[in-house]
């Protein structure tokens, strides 16, 4: 009697993709955010070229982090605002696919805004951003981020504090992924040999999947009175 | 107006003594046993050849690590449990683990920059571990944000509960940190350190020092972490005894 | 639809011993209740009396503190799962997307109910047209009044039609036009044999609708009577010696 998994996901995503076609306001801000991101980045290091360079990882990582805080922030109020959230809980689904479901929305929305930054910081940066693995790293640091991003939000948009507790629980908690993503991405844009930064790639898949296992396990906890 | 049924709800049974017999003796060989432990770090082992005295804050700067992990951990299996059984004592061992966790990853972080500064000549750099380790320390300060911005009580010790089980992370990550970070300069504790370690934690032939540091660990990983927990686990039981007395009185 | 796995008499709702209680407060004390199948029952009380707490564990979307539960024979919450395709909740808020379409919100909940696609397209031009929103189906929801929000969630509730209809103050916001309305869609369904249980203020209303009336007053059952043959003047009078209070209207 329960609606199929994949079905499920299918329409959450599909309501959010659609819902953020109409109003564009999810993408919209992410985007601008991550563009004035990086060109406050940009003046505040002007004087040294050198340290901007080195910096790009950093700043790429930083700006996507906290991008995809105000998207995650965004999509799960839309769940909360009208108590949706109970709407689809009294379907018969399966409490993992509305996880699943809101995961997919926050990473296609977290990679659109990914994939415009990656071409602009090559352009205002002067560094080949925009290259096979880093598009790798790019996708795998996104999943990570959505992924503790989605269960966190969930929680926070209940409480109290709403929006402002979301960077403070979900930053350190996607320490492991900033971290590795961000020396991933510094020692492929220093030209070093594939055998010494294969091993963050690896490192960011284990951690996204640690993530995606726990997460998905206590996604039921916090979505149930 | 007709008589309403009161409510039945049971009120938390707990010990109400003073305090049960085995916490008081517990908490007494602590005593002795922090008094014991400076005294074989302060006096019985032998002075460090390169360090000097400061060296000895050693003895309870790892240990104190060791025992907010114990701690912190327990906060795990406190908030795996409740998340299965719903039973609120395990939302107190995950609150008091992580209470205490906090007050003695803040022992470790002061201990270190203690340390530090006529080590390395100053108190605090952004060096990767020193780094996550205070990322942990704000980690369990957000996980007491989050627990206090929930006013329904069921609610609050479920995301607890999540919560609690996620920020496990940052410690797992302080622990690896120098393995997987090559250029941080703290000295690891069990291998090998870093090439570019200054400052050693590598036991000297000094004569006591094992002793001294296998003396403290006990103390500061196990018994001054398991008797605070306790105690703290007893506070928060006598003050949901004094809140569903509150109840009980305001719903007649 | 799930066979009953032990449905031992006509009861489609059963509570025994419910408690609900948020901390140390209880919402819900010992509820003891059996609701036939087919019957309406109008659930009175004032405002913290429990009714929407009644509601939302009816729903299945609250666990109870203790005591047990079971919907059709099925034991709530262990096995909502089995039932939540037959149970649909009209609640205090809308529960509805305000950046898609009337239709569009249709569409996304008959996907989750596993409505076929021609059948959820019939039937989503249909409820449009049963709760007077056809013409508007193409606007935003953002761009509705609290009214026909409300009659859209209505329409979103009996999409999958629902053997068991729970309402939470459905008549709040709704014009008489519209009151009007869903009196005749409540009636409708009560005479196709679904099971109503509906939370409300208006004694006229309960008297004119429902099967029978229950009155909560903090949390606990304190009037459990058939309306047949009492008017709302007369239930009034009731709810007013049991909870001390004026009724609302």
């Amino acid at each position: 009697m329960t609606t199929s998994f994949l079905q499920t996901v299918l329409a959450i995503v599909h309501k959010d993709v659609r819902a953020e076609l109409r109003s564009r306001e999810l993408v919209g801000s992410m985007a601008l955010f991550a563009l004035l991101s990086i060109l406050i980045f940009s003046f505040a290091l002007e004087l040294n070229r050198i340290a901007r360079e080195e910096a790009v990882g950093g700043i790429l990582w930083v700006t996507v982090a906290f991008a995809s805080i105000l998207g995650l922030n965004r999509s799960l109020a839309m769940e909360r605002d009208q108590g949706n959230l109970d709407a689809m809980l009294l379907a018969p689904i399966s409490r993992a696919a509305i996880f699943c479901g809101k995961l997919v929305g926050n990473l296609v929305f977290a990679l659109v805004v990914g994939l415009l930054l990656l071409p602009l910081m090559t352009l205002l940066y002067n560094r080949p951003v925009l290259q096979p693995w880093l598009l790798a790293a790019l996708l795998l640091g996104a999943l990570g981020f959505s992924t503790v991003g989605t269960l966190l939000a969930t929680m926070t948009v209940q409480t109290r504090a709403r929006e402002t507790l979301l960077p403070i629980v979900m930053l350190p908690v996607a320490l492991p992924v900033l971290l590795s993503a961000v020396r991933l991405t510094t020692s492929v844009l220093a030209g070093g040999a594939q055998e010494d930064w294969l091993s963050w790639l690896q490192i960011l898949a284990v951690v996204d999947v640690i993530y995606l296992v726990l997460c998905f396990v206590l996604f039921e906890h916090v979505i149930e009175e | 107006m007709t008589a309403l049924p009161r409510t039945d709800a049971p009120l938390p049974a707990i010990e109400t003594r003073p305090a049960p017999r085995r916490l008081t003796i517990l908490t007494v060989v602590t005593i002795l046993a922090i008094a014991f432990g400076l005294y074989m770090a302060l006096g019985y082992a032998g002075t460090d050849v390169e360090q000097g005295n400061v060296q000895r804050i050693f003895y309870i700067h790892m240990p104190s690590f060791f025992g907010a992990f114990f701690a912190f951990g327990a906060a795990v299996i406190g908030g795996i449990q409740y998340l299965r059984t719903r039973q609120d004592k395990w939302d107190t061992l995950a609150l008091a683990g992580i209470e205490v966790g906090l007050a003695l990853s803040l022992v470790n972080l002061v201990t270190g920059m203690i340390w530090a500064r006529p080590i390395w000549n100053t108190w605090w750099t952004w060096d990767p571990r020193l780094t996550s380790a205070a990322i942990m320390v704000l980690t369990y300060a957000a996980y007491l944000m989050l627990r206090n911005g929930i006013e329904n009580p069921e609610r609050q010790k479920r995301f607890a509960a999540v919560y609690g089980i996620l920020a496990f992370s940052t410690v797992i990550i302080t622990l690896v940190i120098i393995r997987i970070r090559p250029d941080t300069i703290h000295p690891a504790v069990i291998g090998p350190s870093p090439q570019n370690a200054q400052g050693t934690f590598e036991l000297q032939a000094t004569a006591g020092v094992g002793a001294a540091l296998g003396i403290n660990f006990i103390v500061w990983s196990i018994l001054v972490p398991w008797t605070l927990v306790w105690h703290r686990v007893r506070l928060e039981n006598f003050t949901q005894r004094i809140n569903a007395l509150k109840a009980r009185l305001l719903d007649t | 639809m799930p066979q009953p796995s032990n449905l031992t008499s006509s009861s489609i709702i059963e509570t025994r011993s419910l408690v609900k209680a948020f901390g140390l407060l209880p919402a819900l004390r010992k509820l003891d209740l059996s609701i036939a199948k087919g019957e309406f029952v109008a659930l009175l009380g004032p405002n913290g009396s429990g009714k929407s707490t009644l509601l939302r564990l009816l729903a299945g979307l609250s666990k109870p503190t203790s005591g047990t539960l079971t919907i059709g024979g099925w034991e709530l919450p262990r096995e909502a799962a089995a039932v939540r395709a037959q149970i649909g909740l009209v609640s205090h808020r809308p529960l509805l997307y305000e950046t898609l379409t009337a239709r569009e919100n249709l569409r996304f909940f008959g996907r989750l109910y596993a409505l076929p696609a021609n059948t959820r397209e019939t039937r989503i031009t249909e409820g449009l047209e049963r709760v007077g929103l056809a013409k508007r189906g193409d606007d935003l929801v953002r761009t509705y009044s609290r009214g026909m929000q409300q009659r859209l969630s209505i329409a979103r509730t009996l999409l999958h039609d629902p053997h068991v209809l729970l309402l939470d103050e459905p008549y709040t916001g709704l014009d008489q036009d519209a009151s009007l309305t869903l009196d005749g869609l409540l009636t409708e369904a009560h005479r196709d044999g679904h099971t109503v249980v509906m939370a409300t203020h208006e004694m006229d209303r309960a008297v004119r609708l429902a099967d029978r009336t229950l009155i909560l007053a903090r949390g606990s059952l304190v009037h459990d009577a058939p309306t047949a043959g009492m008017d709302a003047l007369a239930l009034a009078a009731i709810y007013t010696d049991i909870t001390g209070m004026a009724s609302a209207r």
